[in-house]
């Protein structure tokens, strides 16, 4: 078989997680199209390492610890959405953005000039 | 002659003001003795060092103190005659200075740090006298500077002390940037900042500029010794304690330039056109200072400008190559002088008030300080010049040798060719001391007579004060805050120094009569009056002294009789009387109703010189006003130009963070967007 079918059978899982995990709102199938990345890269392990002949079949190896990293990285995953979805009722990632820092008008960062003016004159008085 | 006791002479002194200052917060009780005690020892060992040393010996003791790569900087003592004499005068004055203060700043809360300013002072001046090498004379010179400052703005809750004080420093400090480059041209050429050496270069003609060291150091010397056109910081200096004024600004470090120029003769003796330099120097200030001083109502400041007149001439005899005349007159002048303003002192706490107008309506004040009184005649008599008191024999010292030198044969003494002064410098100092001593007669008789011997006070004994009296309204005055009861005006410790200054007032002229008594510990040379200028500065004194006694009988007669219009009683011309009305406006009736004969004597010359003919306004006009403009256009660049760059990289990286800060949405897929958008740009880069 020629390795351009395997390839470009990757090359659009890999698209497809890329888009789902940009674009997807739920946070589960986020986590799957993770896994389609994974998958697409599998495959391609597997294509190439059996196009190379490869004596050793690293490829194929290679896979299999591939395999059982995105399973245990789905659990801790899953988990992590489990809690999410515990705690705020939606497992929407566009909500959870309470680490992201909100543009709002009053901020330290303003009142520290004031400070320093204040202290500039207390020194020169 | 052991080392150890000129040593110990400026120590003394140093180590008391560090004492004093180190306890005086803590132990104020010790800060009296410790002020007095040192003080006193090295003016012991002053007059025994200068006793061990005798007359025409001198001696010379040196100790490496630092290796410069030119000529090396040691601590060196220089010994002669002339030291002698002085610093037995400093030690004498500083003494009485610190008895008094001790009565005249009783109440003063700052008295420790003031006796320790003093004593420190009182050593800086021995370190002048005693030193033999020009740069630790600089370090002493300096010391006094700021000692002077720290002392005219004693009282620095006033803002005159406080701009009297820094007028004085900038002043003198004006004068000492040339001066520091005259010492060190001076230690270039001779090789050697030793002064016996820099003499013995000046000896063998190896100095290669002489004139323009001589004008350099005698920048130094007008800043110091207050000669025109540097003299403008004495008269308001006496803002400061009056025992300050009588100690610093009279006797001792004034004299200090006086004192350098003597001691570098031979090296101002090459250079002629620096002589004349300092003989016009010398005559606009004795001239312009005596007239001043006809003028002025504060009494402190009368005195002032009659320092400086006195320095002029001192700064005289320099200029007619007579050192020994100059030294002279320094040491009488000295001592009346201290005596003058200690006396001026008592009189200041007893009346109240520094302006001899208010003074002449202080009924009785005479008779409320009978020492004051006294001593403060006999000073003024000695500063007038009047025989038989020290002041006559030292100014007719200084004319003597003005007229040798009007002659062509300058009483040098052998420090270099009498033809090494030129003649005009004489006939410069000479009609200008001529004229000095009959304006010195009318000032200081003007003052004694204005002071305590008015009607008012004559006629009136029993009235009553007239509250504070306030002084003539457009005089200027160096108020002094005192807190003194006028009842115990006049304490022991404020009594006794007077008396004991006015001894070498009234004795010491004598001492230059015989060549073996004076001029033997000096130079050599005679100091005897000559007959023909005795008489005329005698003759012109006294009828200086009687000019200011007819003036001031007539004004006081016009006063008694019937009292029109102020101007009329004053003996003016009415012109110039009804001139001066509108200035006089806004004072009471009473200030102008004042026998001042100092209007009558000098007519329309006197508002100018109250107000010492506008040299002030004209360096503020030149000076103070570029500068303040100056400083006021590099506030600007500060404020706004350079601070405009630091407070705006601060107001960038502040943009600039809120900018970032709107990428930080929380939103993880629009993270990863970006990182994927920055890998393809990555990819694309490397591909390409």
């Amino acid at each position: 078989m020629h390795l351009a079918y395997p390839v470009v059978l990757s090359a659009l899982l890999f698209s497809v997680g890329v888009y789902g995990v940009l674009a997807r709102r739920n946070a589960v199938l986020v986590l799957m199209s993770v896994e389609l990345m994974l998958n697409a890269v599998n495959l391609n392990l597997v294509a190439f390492d059996a196009w190379l002949r490869d004596a050793l079949h690293a490829g194929q190896a290679l896979t299999l610890f591939t395999i059982t990293v995105a399973a245990a990285e789905v659990g801790l995953g899953l988990a992590i959405v489990l809690l999410l979805f515990r705690a705020r009722g939606t497992a929407d990632i566009d909500r959870a953005t309470a680490l992201g820092d909100p543009a709002e008008p009053h901020t330290p960062a303003e009142e520290e000039p004031a400070a320093a003016e204040a202290l500039k004159g207390r020194a020169t008085a | 002659m052991n080392l150890a006791l000129p040593a110990l002479v400026p120590a003394l002194p140093a180590l008391g003001a560090a004492a004093t200052l180190a306890t005086g917060r803590k132990a104020p009780g010790l800060a009296r003795p410790l002020a007095i005690v040192p003080v006193a020892v090295s003016a012991v060992l002053a007059l025994v060092v200068a006793l061990q040393l005798g007359t025409g010996q001198s001696l010379d003791a040196a100790t490496r103190l630092t290796p410069t790569g030119g000529p090396d900087i040691a601590l060196a003592v220089h010994l002669d005659g002339f030291s002698s004499l002085i610093s037995v005068l400093v030690g004498l004055v500083a003494t009485c200075v610190q008895v008094y203060s001790t009565a005249y700043l009783k109440e003063d809360r700052r008295y420790p740090s003031y006796a320790a300013l003093v004593s420190l002072f009182t050593a800086a001046m021995f370190l002048v006298v005693y030193s033999g090498d020009l740069i630790v004379l600089l370090v002493g010179w300096e010391v006094m500077g700021v000692c002077s400052y720290f002392l005219i703005g004693h009282h620095w809750e006033t803002a005159d002390a406080r701009s009297a004080s820094l007028k004085a420093f900038l002043v003198t400090k004006l004068g000492d940037v040339p001066f520091l480059f005259g010492i060190f041209l001076l230690g270039a050429d001779a090789g050697s900042f030793r002064i016996p050496d820099v003499l013995a270069a000046a000896g063998d003609g190896r100095l290669g500029h002489p004139t323009l060291i001589a004008l350099l150091l005698l920048a130094g010397v007008a800043g110091k010794s207050a000669q025109f056109p540097l003299h403008t910081w004495l008269p308001d200096a006496m803002a400061g304690p009056t025992p300050v004024s009588a100690l610093i600004h009279a006797a001792t470090m004034v004299a200090a330039g006086i004192y350098l120029v003597a001691r570098l003769m031979p090296v101002f003796l090459l250079s002629g056109a620096a002589l004349v330099v300092l003989a016009v120097m010398a005559a606009v200030t004795m001239i312009g200072s005596a007239l001043c001083a006809l003028a002025q109502d504060d009494l402190k400041r009368v005195l002032a400008y009659s320092t400086v007149g006195q320095l002029g001439y001192m700064a005289g005899a320099l200029a007619s190559g007579d050192r020994e005349a100059s030294v002279f007159h320094l040491v009488s002048h000295g001592a009346f002088k201290a005596l003058l303003f200690l006396a001026a002192g008592v009189v200041i706490h007893a009346a109240h008030t520094n302006s001899i107008s208010a003074m002449s309506r202080i009924p009785g004040l005479r008779k409320r300080v009978p020492d004051a009184y006294w001593t403060m005649g006999i000073a003024l008599v000695a500063l007038a010049g009047l025989p038989p008191f020290s002041g006559f024999f030292s100014k007719e010292a200084v004319l003597t040798a003005a007229e040798h030198a009007a002659n062509g044969d300058a009483l040098t003494n052998g420090l270099g060719p009498a033809s090494g002064v030129p003649q005009a410098a004489g006939w410069i100092v000479l009609i200008s001391a001529a004229l000095t001593a009959l304006l010195t007669g009318a000032y200081a008789a003007r003052l004694f007579l204005v002071a305590f011997h008015s009607p008012a006070g004559a006629a009136a004994p029993l009235a009553p004060v007239a509250g504070p009296a306030d002084h003539e309204a457009d005089a200027p005055y160096s108020p002094e805050p005192d807190e003194a009861d006028p009842v115990t005006a006049e304490p022991p410790a404020m009594r006794w120094p007077l008396w004991v200054l006015a001894v070498p007032t009234m004795g010491f002229g004598v001492a230059g009569l015989r060549s073996d008594w004076l001029p033997a510990l000096l130079d050599g040379g005679s100091l005897r009056p000559s007959g023909v200028t005795a008489v005329t500065g005698t003759g012109l004194a006294v009828v200086g002294v009687l000019a200011a006694y007819g003036a001031w009988r007539s004004a006081t007669a016009r006063l008694t009789t019937g009292r029109p219009a102020p101007a009329a009683a004053m003996g003016v011309p009415p012109a110039e009387g009804w001139g001066r009305v509108p200035e006089q406006a806004g004072a009471p009736a009473a200030e102008v109703v004042v026998a001042d004969p100092g209007r009558t004597l000098l007519g329309p010359l006197f508002g100018p010189a109250r107000h010492g003919f506008g040299v002030d306004r004209l360096y503020h006009a030149l000076f103070v006003r570029p500068v303040g403009a100056a400083a006021r256009l590099v506030r600007f660049l500060d404020r706004e130009v350079v601070e405009g760059y630091v407070q705006g990289s601060g107001i960038g990286a502040n943009l600039l963070g809120r900018a970032v800060r709107l990428a930080q949405t929380g939103n993880a897929q629009t993270y990863l967007s970006a990182l994927l958008a920055g890998v393809v740009l990555l990819a694309v880069l490397v591909a390409v």
